[in-house]
């Protein structure tokens, strides 16, 4: 019978011992809303779980010379409550309000979703979009990175044997500047992302774009960032010229898969609606 | 009186809060999965992997041996069942199908067929279990699609199949069942009348029925050969006729006790678990519990069929419509028996048609074998005819609910399936649709609007009620159908109208099997009408017999007793000057002037009134994503006499929202070998809640003179008109004729691509 060791460890050096430690396969637990659907059905069987939510420094958002630290165990319903997070990266905040229900905000972290490694996982084109980097400790200390570099594939991480995420990392938001993300579904809600894009963009006081991001989900087996969308944004304002560069150069980085939840030539196409709809989002959040 | 003539009531037509619906919102009411027998063992299901495969071997022995399992089945331990005809709810079926589609025998039909069974003492050991036991197979070719497997050279699922109703009779075998042909009038010669004719092919996708709650049950077969099975389903009797014949049982040695149903749409009038529980529960000596997961719902029980429909209509140019030929193909999946026959029979049923022709075939696959599901075979041919008259609305610029006011059935309409037509509410509920205020809100940008008309026939059937009058003048009310969608609360309400009480005062009840009298199924739109003339007439025999004891305690003769406001009184001055008696004072004395009140009811009831139902719809679709959006939707139908408002609007709601999921998402997605990708709620998308407007609901009553209370059936009808309002609406809001369900965004995207492509 599968029987796995359990562990809830209140600091991160135990956690990381922990898991240093382990023999077999060990796994994070942050809100569960992965893993312990992974665990029901049979796909993933680790001998060790580490339960996260005790350790107080990853149940908590602090900012940081204006930027945010954002708690590696936070739930969604926790980062929508916080009093400036969403009005400073809004963004970043309705991307993982889109995550499952009620129930399931109670409970989804950023990093789980991160850390999870899915294509379409919502709140990590936004995150990227955002500059965001994650802080990742580990039985050689600490190291941080873009958040673009964690997922290397399908549930697949970059992550050492040993190492965890302590915390997301938001930069000072620049004067001007705009997040949003959009994802499609056939549905309104409870559904993976066919296809997601996330766009932030920084204005001059004219109004013309100084500096951008652009990433897509759901079309790669990892997180995309298109530098080819954000030179159709960058020198200039939001008109059709730069909507029809920015759609067309998001299509061109597209390299989805055919599967039971969209079509290559589909999610090709609507990558190029939603990059343009977020950036028009974007832009009139930084003022335009 | 009532002005028009009804009877004066005083609970029927009232929303009196559900006698079950404290238990179910509280989470004490049992459900299949809820029920436990001490000793219990866990049950689990070998389901093959193949779309079509010959099944060479089964070893089990490795099974058998593993600590905890005390039983392994397979099809040798059912009897071998002859060909015969069994009446399953809506739908033709034979027990031998139904025998090899609970376990497979010689052939795996479908990816989820049942191959064999286990029961051990813990989940785990059940599924160390599934996974010994060794399955042979010679993989076959196979074919999903219904016109794919119509073609010669097809793979042929059963050797023994020669197409029936064509003339001369096959001499070689093929996956076509069935052919059939409904005609009345000159179809040819009618096309020749007139101006405008509108021809196409339509397809729709299979689609379950989505219930809540999977297939579960607890059986335990006793020393002495006594079989007790716990379970929710459609109906006990239907449980216990099934069983019994699939293992060759007495009835009388059988006992079926219902449990709460979350949900059956008609997927519940069949048995997939119970005879394997049985035969579990016969060879271990412990009672067997067996439930399905999700997966095992999608996989291994029955969607309703999807099929093409083509349709041919003519018309005059003053909307007349004078003739209509259609041809419908239904997959029925691995066993013959789609729903086509009420495919054709419903397809032209809303319209005065003199001339029509409707031809249908029934076509097996590799894929479940297809259930029951709301109107089993109308929504589908209803797409095709619904959507082909907007076309024709079209051509003739014509108001498409005028359209069809036109041309509605009405009264003495001769339908092509037979029957004229009597007192009915198709023209009620168009006008019902142009007199709401949905009609005339203005519409924007990539916004579009909808109608179509549906028809039901709803069954009435055999039914049994037993009223007991209990000492403190209170009732019981038992019935055998279980309650999917209120009847407790409807039963309730018709005794209490009879016995003249409060309805709080009379406790409904869903009894087993050998507590009442047989009772059909709940299906067919059939229980307030026909169980609930039952409870009407067990209900007036109980009246009597109250009246005769009243007469018996004042000494006068019975006919000189009248029953007015649950009391006897005098009838009139000559009966003499009696205080009148409560139905509480008769109850408490019964024991004094003839012992226990009590009366029952069985009875075959005839004359369920056919069913018509409108809706209107308005979208708006996003052209670059594809997307649909529901903005409003209206449903108006004919209930005859709405006996609980609530329910009849919630049976409305509930089959416009499962259309509208039917047109936009719901669909099977097989791989290259047959396998389903699909099987579980995220990929195959029934509607959220956040998906939907408020379905609005005018309830129409054209009261259906065969009732007491002028019931009708109302469960079925609402389902069947949303795939053609919604396809309606598309076409109005884009301007693109969508003839494939589901609309779903990619189809809608590429439409749109393909029309931009064609103005080019
Ligand atoms: C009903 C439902 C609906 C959903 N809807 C959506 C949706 O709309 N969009 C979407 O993107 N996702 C959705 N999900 C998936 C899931 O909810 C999200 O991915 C969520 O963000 C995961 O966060 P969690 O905290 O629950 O992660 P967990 O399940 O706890 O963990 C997920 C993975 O990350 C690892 N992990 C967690 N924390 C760390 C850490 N600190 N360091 C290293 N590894 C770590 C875990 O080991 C595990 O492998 C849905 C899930 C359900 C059940």
């Amino acid at each position: 019978m599968y029987a796995p060791s359990f562990a809830a460890p209140t600091t991160v050096a135990e956690a990381v011992q922990l898991l240093a430690n382990a023999s077999g396969v060990a796994r994070v637990l942050a809100g569960g809303t992965d893993l312990l659907v992974q665990l029901r059905s049979g796909i993933l069987k680790p001998d060790l779980i580490v339960d996260t939510k005790r350790i107080p420094e990853l149940r908590t958002i602090t900012t940081e010379g204006g930027g945010y630290r954002i708690g590696a165990s936070v739930s969604g319903a926790e980062a929508g409550e916080h009093a400036t997070l969403s009005r400073d990266w809004p963004g970043i905040v309705e991307a993982v309000e889109l995550i499952g229900s009620t129930q399931i905000q109670g409970r989804a972290s950023f990093v789980g979703n991160l850390c999870n490694a899915s294509p379409a996982a919502d709140s990590v084109p936004a995150l990227v979009a955002a500059g965001a980097t994650v802080v990742i400790a580990g039985p050689n200390g600490e190291r941080e990175v873009p958040v673009e570099e964690v997922p290397t594939g399908p549930g697949s991480t970059s992550l050492a044997k040993g190492e965890m995420v302590v915390a997301v990392k938001l930069p000072p938001k620049p004067a001007r500047t705009g997040d949003a993300y959009l994802r499609f579904i056939p549905r309104t809600e409870m559904d993976i992302a066919v296809v997601g894009a996330g766009v932030c963009v920084t204005l001059d006081e004219g109004g013309t774009c100084t500096a951008a991001k652009v990433s897509l989900g759901a079309v790669a087996p990892t997180v995309l960032v298109v530098p080819d969308a954000a030179a159709a944004l960058i020198g200039n304002k939001l008109d059709d010229a730069a909507l029809a560069a920015l759609d067309a150069a998001a299509r061109a980085a597209c390299k989805p898969i055919d599967d039971k939840r969209g079509t290559i030539e589909y999610r090709t196409k609507v990558a190029g609606v939603l990059a343009r709809r977020a950036a028009a989002t974007a832009f009139k959040r930084a003022g335009a | 009186m009532a002005p028009d003539g009804t009877p004066d009531l005083k609970v029927v037509g009232t929303r009196p809060i559900r006698p079950d619906g404290v238990d179910k919102v509280t989470g004490r009411a049992q459900f299949g999965a809820d029920f436990q027998l001490p000793g219990q063992l866990v049950g689990k299901v070998l389901r093959s992997p193949h779309a079509h495969a010959r099944i060479r071997s089964i070893d089990t022995s490795k099974a058998e041996a593993i600590p905890g399992v005390k039983a392994v089945m397979t099809a040798a331990d059912m009897p071998e069942i002859t060909s015969e005809e069994a009446f399953v709810g809506e739908g033709p079926a034979d027990f031998k199908d139904m025998s090899g589609n609970t376990m497979a025998r010689d052939k795996a039909l479908y990816d989820g067929h049942a191959v064999a069974a286990v029961a051990a003492t813990s989940a785990a050991a059940a599924d160390a279990a599934l996974a010994a036991i060794e399955v042979d197979y010679e993989v076959l070719p196979h074919v999903i699609d219904v016109e794919d497997a119509m073609v010669e050279g097809a793979p042929v699922l059963h050797d023994d199949m020669f197409t029936s109703g064509v003339d001369p009779k096959p001499a070689t075998p093929s996956n076509v069942a069935k052919r059939m042909v409904f005609e009345l009038g000159d179809v040819d010669a009618a096309f020749e009348k007139a101006d405008i004719v509108i021809e196409r092919k339509y397809k729709t996708a299979p689609v379950h029925q989505g219930y809540i709650e999977p297939h579960a049950c607890v059986a335990q077969y006793a020393a002495d050969g006594q079989v007790q099975i716990y379970c929710s389903s459609q109906g006990q009797f239907m449980v216990r006729a099934y069983v019994a014949k699939l293992l060759g049982i007495d009835i009388s040695e059988i006992r079926v006790t219902p449990l709460e149903i979350g949900g059956g749409f008609g997927g519940k009038t069949l048995v997939y678990l119970e005879p394997l529980a049985v035969v579990l529960s016969r060879k271990s000596g412990r009672p067997v519990k067996m439930a399905m997961t999700r997966e095992e719902v999608f996989r291994g029980s029955g969607p309703t069929s999807g099929g093409t429909v083509w349709v041919k209509i003519g018309a005059k140019r003053d909307g007349t419509i004078v003739a209509g030929d259609a041809v419908l193909k239904f997959q029925a999946g691995a066993y013959a028996g789609s729903p086509v026959g009420p495919g054709c029979m419903t397809a032209f049923a809303v319209y005065d048609l003199q001339d029509v022709r409707i031809t249908g075939y029934d076509v097996v696959t590799n894929r479940p074998k297809v259930a029951a599901y709301r109107a089993p075979g109308a929504p589908i041919s209803n797409f095709g005819v619904e959507s082909a008259v907007d076309e024709l609305a079209r051509e003739l610029d014509m108001d498409p609910v005028e359209l069809r006011l036109k041309n509605a059935a009405k009264k003495g309409t001769k339908a092509a399936y037979g029957p004229t037509f009597g007192d009915i509410g198709c023209v009620e509920t168009l006008e019902a649709v142009k007199n709401h205020p949905n009609y005339n809100v203005p519409l924007g940008p990539n916004q579009g609007r909808g109608v179509a008309a549906g028809f039901w026939f709803n069954i009435g059937g055999e039914s049994s009620a037993t009223v007991n009058i209990n000492e403190d003048g209170t009732a019981v009310v038992a019935t055998g159908n279980p309650d999917i969608g209120g009847s407790r609360a409807s039963m309730a309400m018709m005794a209490a109208e009879v016995l003249g009480i409060d309805v709080e005062r009379v406790r409904p009840i869903v009894a087993d099997t050998s507590s009442v009298g047989y009772c059909f199924l709940t299906g067919g739109s059939r229980v307030t009408f026909a169980t609930g003339m039952a409870v009407v007439e067990a209900s007036k025999s109980a009246v009597n017999e109250l009246k005769a004891r009243a007469a018996k305690t004042w000494d006068i003769p019975v006919d000189a007793v009248e029953w007015e406001d649950g009391r006897a009184v005098p009838a009139g001055s000559n009966a003499g000057d009696f205080e009148p008696l409560s139905l509480e004072d008769l109850a408490a004395k019964s024991g004094r002037t003839g012992g226990p009140i009590a009366a029952t009811s069985s009875l075959n009831a005839q004359g369920a009134g056919p069913g018509f139902g409108t809706h209107l719809v308005d979208v708006e679709v996003d052209r670059e994503t594809g997307h649909v959006k529901v903005l409003r939707y209206l449903a108006t139908q004919d209930a005859g006499r709405a006996i609980h408002p609530s329910y009849v609007e919630g049976q409305i709601q509930g089959g416009a929202v499962q259309g509208i999921g039917w047109a936009l998402n719901e669909e099977y997605i097989y791989d290259d070998k047959g396998r389903l990708e699909n099987p579980g709620f995220l990929d195959y998308r029934i509607p959220v809640a956040s998906d939907l407007p408020m379905i609005d609901t005018v309830v129409v009553e054209v009261p259906n003179p065969r009732h007491p209370y002028g019931a009708r059936g109302v469960g079925e009808v609402p389902i069947v008109p949303p795939m053609a309002a919604m396809a309606n609406a598309i076409q109005d809001a884009i301007g693109i004729r969508m003839t494939e369900l589901p609309m779903s965004p990619p189809k809608v995207r590429k439409a749109v691509d393909e029309q931009a492509a064609a103005e080019e």
